[in-house]
This record gives structure tokens, sequence and C-alpha cells, in this order.
């Protein structure tokens, strides 16, 4: 099945109950299988009249007590994130996936990952981040997507499925999960009745002390987030000398990358993170220490390699390889640069 | 004369004190004269006369009524400015039974909320939207609204709203009357008792219609601000008959208790494990159609391109399936977009005995062109050694390179005779199958009822398999 096909039976398995999106290339497949699946199981489909809706429908649905989740690409994202940053403060579990193409602007409908930044670090205005986990085939559409709401409603949390455009038009083989979660009943939820009457959703505090309090809670919440989700996948970097860090796409091309520059013996492997918040600094510091170099591969100006020097305490060189626009590299591009790269 | 005894009753939707300015208080935090604190007082009556209290979340919007959840005990939502529509009818799609208010200010609802309101009104959603109008900014200072009148002064317009620059005021209660799906749409006024009396009746009713299931009810209210409008509390009374109400006629725009109930949405249900395994073909984990036996291929890269309407991608998917089958991994790639517009597709198709890195074929081991454009795209790309399949029926000349194995079919020709033309990839799928040893014939048989999505076109595409292995015994077409 489709990588976007993926992402909705993951989601209903899962327990999502309700989807809101607005269509936009590459993610659209994404709404079109919610809009059969989503009623078939009589859980909720609507289009909204644009993202900025999509995403405030998501935050009434999840203080009702729904398990929501919408799914976009750039341009959507940037409308999503106002609304984003209320979800954060409300502390509003729900699921948002972005199926990045390329940009700025309108760009074009090619993979790319220029969003990292605008997905890793928050995005919208105030102190927050966003879960980020990043699959990198059709069977992790449907499992990420399954797993993030129950870390949406463990830490209420809004958790990214940060993808690109060929993970999700890809079809590969899919295992569907039997375990069917459910949503539950949640104590801060509003459910019109008298249990809940109390109950309050508000991301406003007027005085300056409460609402330090509460960006203290976040901050609190993230910590824990990172001593509890950091998720990352090695392939033969046991005796590696070099290793490509990536993720999506790039992790794709790199796996490849790997086995045939091994074939030709040079001592490389893949490091890819599964989370990109939690970004898994602490393993890839110890990397760092006994690898010569770290090729970051990225489809995008080398935002997760900025990451990757700021977080990871290491003299070792940081090589980018870059690429934007839409332009995905071949795997025989990426074994010559790392070919030219490693004899010097 | 009931209104009079009622005005003087505390509704049990009112919190007892209000904590935000301490114990004891309880006046609101709206300034003197203030429309919102008698419309709050409306709004409050008519939960507590209906007995919903307990059903009610209150959805308040950016401006002076932010706080609107310090007086109002029910549960409340704080909602981003301009977006109380949405949030509202996010929650509508969650709780069947809830009444939900949505309470704007003008700038709010009709300015950067102009988009949230129109089409929570257009869906028919069974809320109830109280919207105050008070042709100013209040929250912010006092800069103009989108309901400011003309020749009025404001923070933003202190040269006085002229039409010129910004237009006239905007009429939300006229606007949303365009929209079919709405049940009730009145305008009323705060400007003296006998309206505010009017404004009870109107604001129960716009709840009663929710009760009932009615659909979506819309009550602008006009309101006084009479400090952003710089004047006494009188005044600014005044000031809203005299000025506002010929601007912003105070009448009924829409009663009706409609059948037809927009805005509804799908029936929500619970769908037992069972169903769902059942609905989504989830398998146990043992049974696993693909044969047992894993036989070797190492990795081979297609590539299949050709018009839109060739069959192009489906070719791939039955492809990627038939590997599958063998045991094998495969991916499948599409070109997308506006590209597949123009007209042509083409799709890359990856098998492999082990793991798939790149999904990405930018260099096939085999191509399949089903027209000319496609052959001069992709020949060049095809790897030393590798294997091209030429739909002759439509491409007229040869592969110019000689470093690599050429099949000609008249793939075209062969569909066309079966009736489909769509069906040409098959045929070549077929004499692929033969002569390699990635899939087989059988498998394909197999495949292609599962792999089809339209069922009248199984039958057609099981002969196009056939057509291909005749030409095959037929040529002998050397590979
Ligand atoms: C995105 C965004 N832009 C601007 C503001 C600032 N702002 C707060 S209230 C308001 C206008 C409120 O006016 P109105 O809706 O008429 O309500 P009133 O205060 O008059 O009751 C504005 C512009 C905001 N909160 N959010
Ligand atoms: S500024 Fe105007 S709208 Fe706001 S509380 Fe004061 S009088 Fe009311």
């Amino acid at each position: 099945m489709y990588g976007n096909e993926a992402v909705v039976y993951g989601a209903l398995l899962g327990g999502a109950t309700h989807f809101f999106g607005y269509p936009i290339t590459p993610a659209s497949e994404i709404s079109h299988a919610a809009a059969i699946y989503f009623p078939q199981v009589g859980k909720t489909f609507l289009q909204a009249e644009s993202e900025v809706e999509a995403v405030n429908m998501i935050y009434g649905a999840s203080a009702a007590g729904a398990r929501a989740i919408t799914a976009s690409s750039g341009p959507g994202i940037s409308l999503m994130q106002e609304g984003l940053s209320y979800i954060a403060c409300a502390e509003l579990p729900c699921v948002i996936v972005d199926v990045q193409r390329a940009g700025p602007g309108l760009g074009n409908i090619w993979p790319e990952q220029g969003d990292y930044n605008a997905v890793v670090k928050g995005g919208g205005h105030g102190n927050y981040k966003n879960v980020v986990l990043t699959p990198y085939s059709a069977q992790e559409m449907c499992d990420f997507t399954y797993e993030a709401f129950e870390i949406a409603d463990r830490y209420r949390i809004a958790v990214f499925i940060l993808t690109d455009a060929y993970i999700g038009q890809m079809m590969e083989p899919v295992r569907l999960p039997r375990d069917i979660k459910r949503c539950k009943r949640k104590e801060w939820a509003l459910y019109a009745d008298e249990k809940s009457r109390r109950n309050l959703i508000s991301t406003i505090y007027m005085n300056p002390q409460l609402l330090a309090a509460q960006n203290r809670k976040l901050q609190e919440k993230y910590k824990q987030v990172e001593e509890e989700l950091c998720a990352y996948e090695e392939y033969r970097t046991e005796d590696a000398q070099f290793i490509f860090i990536a993720f999506g796409i790039c992790a794709r091309i790199c796996y490849s990358a790997v086995e045939q520059l091994r074939r030709e013996d040079v001592r490389i492997g893949l490091f890819r993170p599964k989370t990109l918040f939690p970004f898994p600094a602490r393993r890839l510091s110890e990397l760092g220490r006994s690898v010569d170099k770290m090729m970051v591969v990225e489809l995008n100006n080398g935002q997760m390699a900025d990451d990757i020097a700021l977080s990871v305490n290491c003299e070792k060189p940081v090589m980018k390889y870059n690429w934007m626009g839409g332009i995905v590299p071949s795997v025989v591009e990426i074994v010559g640069l790392v070919k030219e790269d490693i004899c010097d | 004369m009931i209104e009079a005894k009622v005005k003087h009753v505390k509704p049990a939707v009112f919190y007892e004190e209000f904590f935000r300015k301490g114990t004891g208080q309880r006046n609101t935090h709206y300034c003197p004269g203030c429309g919102h604190g008698t419309a709050h007082k409306l709004v409050a009556e008519a939960v507590t006369d209906l007995g919903v209290q307990d059903r009610v979340v209150f959805c308040s919007s950016v401006g002076c009524s932010v706080f609107a959840y310090y007086y109002f005990d029910c549960c409340n939502i704080q909602c981003a400015h301009g977006r109380a529509p949405a949030v509202a009818t996010g929650i509508r799609r969650v709780l069947r039974d809830a009444i939900i208010i949505s309470y704007q200010g003008d700038g709010d609802l009709a300015a950067i909320g102009t988009g949230a309101i129109v089409h929570a009104a257009n869906r028919g959603e069974n809320i109830t939207v109280f919207f105050v109008n008070n042709a100013i900014y209040g929250m912010t200072g006092g800069q103009m609204a989108p309901t400011t009148l003309v020749g009025q002064s404001t923070k933003t317009t202190p040269m006085k709203r002229s039409v010129e620059s910004e237009g006239y005021p905007i009429g939300m209660a006229e606007l949303l009357s365009s929209l079919k799906a709405p049940v009730f749409i009145e305008r009323v006024s705060l400007g003296d008792i006998k309206r505010i009396f009017k404004a009870r009746r109107v604001i129960r009713k716009a709840i009663e219609n929710q009760v009932a299931g009615r659909g979506f009810s819309f009550v602008e209210i006009l309101s006084p601000c009479p400090v952003n409008w710089k004047m006494g509390a009188d005044n600014a009374r005044r000031w809203l008959l005299e000025n506002m109400e010929p601007v912003f006629p105070v009448q009924n725009f829409r009663d009706r208790a409609d059948d037809s109930r927009p805005g509804r949405g799908n029936k929500v249900k619970e769908v037992s494990d069972e169903e769902y395994y059942d609905l989504f073909h989830i398998e146990e984990e043992s049974s696993s159609c693909v044969m047992q036996t894993k036989h070797t291929v190492g990795t081979q890269s297609v590539k299949i391109a050709g018009f839109g309407g060739q069959g192009v991608l489906s070719a791939g998917v039955i492809l990627a399936k038939a590997a599958l089958y063998k045991g094998l991994n495969s991916t499948w790639l599409p070109s997308y977009g506006p590209e597949m517009r123009g007209g042509t597709a083409n799709v890359g198709v990856i098998i492999s005995s082990s793991k798939i890195g790149a999904p990405v074929v930018d260099r096939p081991d085999m191509l399949i062109a089903m027209n000319g454009p496609s052959l001069d795209a992709f020949e060049e790309s095809v790897v030393k050694g590798g294997l091209i399949f030429v739909n002759k029926s439509l491409i007229k000349r040869k592969v110019a390179r000689e470093d690599v194995r050429t099949v000609y079919v008249p793939a075209t020709d062969i569909a066309k005779e079966l009736g489909l033309v769509a069906a040409a990839n098959v045929v070549i799928l077929s004499i692929y199958a033969l002569c390699s040893n990635v899939i087989d014939i059988d498998t394909l048989r197999k495949i292609i009822p599962e792999a089809i999505k339209k069922r009248n076109l199984i039958s057609i595409n099981l002969k196009a398999v056939e057509a291909g292995v005749s030409y095959y015994d037929k040529t002998r077409c050397e590979v």
C-alpha cells in the first residue's frame, strides 16, 4: 500500500476518531483514504476550509477528548503554526502528518526536508516543542502514526509524523497491527457533562508568574520526553570509520549507499534518527568519538546538520550533503561524493 | 413582567464569585456601560432557563470577552483569534449532545475570522454564535473594526473611516443570510431596556434551536463600547440607537425550523476488533499468502513509462505485487502530480531478495518503453547489459545503444485486438515473466485479479497474459 494510505490505517488502528484536512499534494492521498476508511469504522472525516481551520478543528476535537489527526505539506504546515502554538500551550494531544514538498513559497511537489526547523523547533510563537517521528517506509508510516496517538495522550503533546513526498507516494507491503487502540476518557477534557463542567482549556495567562509556571511545566515535560522517547536505528556502525546521518527518503538512499560502499571496502555505516525531537544527541556524541567523519545527507540547507554540530560534542568534521528544490540524489551520486571526501 | 423579575436573580450558570478580582467581587472585568456584561447575562439566563448548564461548552474568542470563562460555570475553551467557529466545529463532531456556544467580537468574527464563520454557517453546524458588534476593537484599544461606521474615528482611522480607503461597514447578518444552511439569523440591540428584553428572547431562541438539534443559529448583538467610543454610558446607548441601528437594521433575517438538518456529519459508532480485522483484511501473524520458497534475484530496478492511460502505473503494481507473492521485497514509486496531467507517466519498481534501500529507479535494469518520448527519455539511463522492451506499435525507431538487450513487441496492436489498449503493458509483463527469473507466468496469472481494482477489467488482462504467451511462443523473441 501507499505510504500515505498506511498513515490512515495506522491512525485508525491507533484509536484515531477524527480527521480534519485540507488537500495539498503530495499529502492528499491521506485525506482521500481517510475519507473512505474513517466513516467505514464509524469515525469522522471532515474537509476544512483551510489548514487554519483544520488545525483549530483539531484543537476543538482534542479538547473534547477525541483522538484527532490532520495531514498536510509545507504551505499548509505554515498555516497551522498558530494553532500548534495554542495546542502546545493548552497541552492538547493530536497528530499532524507533514508530507514534505519543496519550498519556500509554493515551491513544487517534489520531496524536500526543508520543514525540519519549522517542525522540530516548534515553529509557531513561544517556547514549545512537538514530538517529531520520522518514518522511512510505508510500514513505518503506519507504525509511527499508530504509536503517535499513545504518545500524544501520554504527554498531552502534538506529535508530528515528518515524512516526505517519496515516502508518502511509494507503495510497499505493510503489516497492520492487530492490537487495536481506543480513545479513553481524559480527566482534563471537556465532555459537556457534570463531571467535566469545571474543566477549562485555555492558553491565556495574564499574570506573568502564572505564564512562567506554565512554561516551566512545558519545559519539564519536554525534558521527560527527551529521557523517554528518543529512538534511532543503526546499520553497520559497529566498526564504522564514517557514518551517514539521514532520515526519511535520504536514509533509504544512504542505506543503499552503505551497501555499495561496503562492497568496495569502505567502512561506513548509517545512523537514522526515528525521532527528531527528541534528538538522539547522546548516541551521536558517542559515535562522534569513534568515527572519523559524519556525513549528514539532507534535502534542505543543512538544518539537521546544524543540530548535530550544536548538540554533538565532537571535534570530528560534520560534512553536509544537501539538495534542495525537489532534487533527490541517486545512490551513485552520493557514493561518488563520499569517495571524494574520504580521500581528503 | 416576568423578565423584570428574573433580571434580579443571578442565573445559576454564573459563578457566585468571579475570581479575577479577588474574593467577594461580583462585578465583571468589563468597563461600566459595556454591552458584554449584558450579553453575558442574557446568555447565562437562557442557559439556566433551558436547564442545559451541564451540557454547555462555551467557546470564548479573542477580544474583551476572552475572559468569559471567569463567569460561566460550564465547560470553557478559549480559542485563537477568529477561529472559534472552527474550534466549535471540532467539538461538535465529537460531542453530539453538547450545547456549543461561540461568543465573538466584530474584529474576531468579521475580520480575522471571516473564513471560519462563513464555512461553519455554510456547513450548518448545530452551534449557536453570538456576535457582539460594537463597531470597534475593544481589547486592543479602539482600532477600526470591519463594522466601524463610515465617518467614525478610531485609533487607526484618526481622520475618520472613509469609503474611499476602508470601504463600508460589513453586515455579517446580511452576509450569512445569503447562505442556505443557517436556520436562524437575527440582529438585536442593547440600546435600551425594551431592546434588551427583545434580545433576551432572541438569544434564548438561538440556544433553544440547538437544543432541538435544528442547526446553525446566529445572533448579532449591537453593543456599546463607551470607553473606546469615548463617551459616557448614556451617550453611548444613544449613539448606538442613532448611528449604528440605521446602518445595521435590527431585525430577523431567517427563522426556519429546518428538517434537512445539515452539519450533523456521519454517524459515530463503536466498531469491534473483529470488524476492524475484517474491513482492513488484517491477518494473523502466520497466515501469509507469500510463497515460502525464497529465490535470489539480487536487486532488479524496473522503469515502466508511457502515456497516461496506457496502464503504466498499474503494470507497475502488478509487477511489484507479483514479486511480493514470490517472497521477494518490492517498492513502487510513481511520477506524480501535475507532471502526470501532461499525459506522460512513469513508475519505478524495485524487486529484491534483500531489504530495499533507495526506492528511486535512476538506472533501470529493465525499461518498458510504451511510447517514443519514454524511450527518448530513459534509453540512456538503462544499465549496461540491461533490457529494454520497446512497444513497436507506437515506437518506430530502434534502440540506439548497442550495450543493452532489446525486445520489440507490438504490444498496443495485440492489446487493441483484445479490446483494451491499456492491457498493452500486461502483454509485455507476460513476456518478461517468460524470459526472466524474477517473476513467473503463473504468479502473474494469480496476481492480476488481486492487483487490478476494476473488476470488469480482470478477464481482459488475463487474456493479455495469454496473448503475450502465444506471441512469445510464436516469435521466441531473443532476449
Ligand atoms: C492573530 C492575532 N492578531 C491580533 C491579535 C490582537 N487582538 C486581540 S483582540 C483584537 C480585536 C478584538 O476586537 P473585537 O473582536 O471587536 O472584540 P472586543 O474587544 O471589541 O470585544 C485583536 C486585534 C491577536 N490576539 N491575535
Ligand atoms: S473596551 Fe469596550 S468592549 Fe471592551 S470591556 Fe470596555 S467597553 Fe466593553
